[in-house]
């Protein structure tokens, strides 16, 4: 059935929001601390495991990617939505500020991915030999 | 008239599956041809609903782009929280758990180095432009963390309407140039791989811009980025109006 995979995935994400938003509360943050991410882990423990089989394979399987295949048409009415006038409205402060937080951040991703190439021990190592 | 209006707000969310199906058959269309697959179909997708954005909120003068617009009142739910969330936890069906451990260590890391070199880098402009109380400097600061962050941490610490207001435009810019910017970018920074895309996520946070960054770039790469792209926005709300606050009072 169909729907037992929906039923899972929904599942999945209002644990992960209910244990995000008391992560909020516990931490007197006004957020849901990765709700989402933990959903996440869920679906991704669940599908992993032998015991959710009946809800995460076959025809059950196919609701999951139903909603997964989704994800790009619903990027693209995400961006519809956005509050784009307000962003070229708040001038060269909010322009600049945007502009060069992305530019650093973009700057730091092959710096900080060498962190997990390393953790594994010898495989970036054999990699730049291989290179050499 | 009357009709078609009617018909339309009464199946709105029917309304936007037609026209986003339409919009990526464009955009698909316009990749293909004009740029022989070098830009990828969904870029061109998000960058139109973008530039929609901009209209329908020039428009009409609302806060959720194009649906604002009565008729297209649908995109707002279909591109809504609710919806988002849901489809990215759904990308997550079929990642390995071998993947997300190899990057654990290294996402974690990213999601603190991201949100202090975003609010450094945003407070240090803040300075530039002639800022010199606390409370100012720090919301801009937490604005380009993302823009939720700014208004939380301002309203906080007691910022002012127009400071919050920046903060906020900041954020957007911010998650607007990652939708943008990622597939361009994204060869010069070796994201190629879950491992460098959990760090990406981290360090960039703002979960719509790095969604919509990596859809365009690579859709595999989606559920490693939006992973700890999730965990950003609650840090950034938790350091923002404590340690980053303290740390720029004792600076001004």
């Amino acid at each position: 059935m169909i729907v037992y995979g929906v039923a899972m995935l929904s599942v999945c994400l209002i644990l992960g929001m209910l244990i995000g938003e008391s992560l909020g509360v516990a931490l007197n943050v006004e957020a849901n601390v990765g709700g989402v991410g933990i959903a996440m882990l869920f679906l991704v423990f669940a599908s992993n495991s032998e015991k959710f089989k009946t809800l995460t394979q076959g025809v059950a399987g196919t609701g999951i990617n139903f909603w997964s295949a989704m994800y790009i048409p619903i990027v693209v009415a995400m961006a519809a939505r956005q509050n784009v006038a307000a962003a070229v409205d708040g001038g060269l402060l909010a322009l600049l500020a945007g502009v060069a937080a992305v530019i650093v951040s973009f700057a730091l991703v092959p710096v900080l991915s060498k962190i997990g190439g390393v953790t594994p021990g010898t495989e970036s190592r054999d990699k730049e030999q291989g290179t050499a | 008239m009357d009709i078609v209006a009617s018909v339309f707000v009464r199946n709105n969310l029917i309304v936007a599956f037609a026209v986003v199906g339409v919009t990526i058959w464009v955009s698909y269309f316009l990749a293909d041809k004009l740029t022989q697959g070098r830009i990828h179909g969904s870029a061109i997708a998000i960058a139109l609903g973008l530039v929609a954005a901009y209209f329908g909120g020039v428009a009409t003068g609302g806060n959720t782009g194009v649906a604002d617009i009565a008729l297209l009142g649908g995109v707002g739910l279909m591109g809504g929280g609710m919806m988002r969330d849901f489809a990215i936890v759904a990308t997550a069906f079929g990642v390995h758990l071998s993947e997300l451990r190899k990057a654990g260590i290294a996402g974690v890391i990213s999601i603190f180095a991201g949100v202090i070199v975003s609010f450094v880098v945003g407070a240090m402009i803040a300075v530039m432009f002639g800022y010199t109380d606390a409370t100012a400097i720090t919301t801009i600061g937490a604005g380009a963390v993302t823009y939720i962050v700014g208004p939380v941490t301002g309203e906080a610490i007691g910022a002012s309407d127009a400071i919050i207001t920046l903060s906020v435009a900041a954020g957007l810019v911010k998650s607007i140039l990652v939708m943008i910017g990622t597939p361009l970018v994204a060869r010069h920074i070796g994201l190629d791989n879950p491992q460098s895309a959990m760090v990406f996520g981290g360090l960039m946070g703002t979960t719509s811009g790095v969604a919509a960054g990596l859809a365009a770039t690579d859709p595999k790469l989606v559920p490693y980025g939006a992973m700890t792209a999730t965990f950003y926005t609650g840090v950034g709300c938790l350091l923002g109006p404590s340690i980053l606050f303290f740390i720029v009072s004792s600076m001004f």
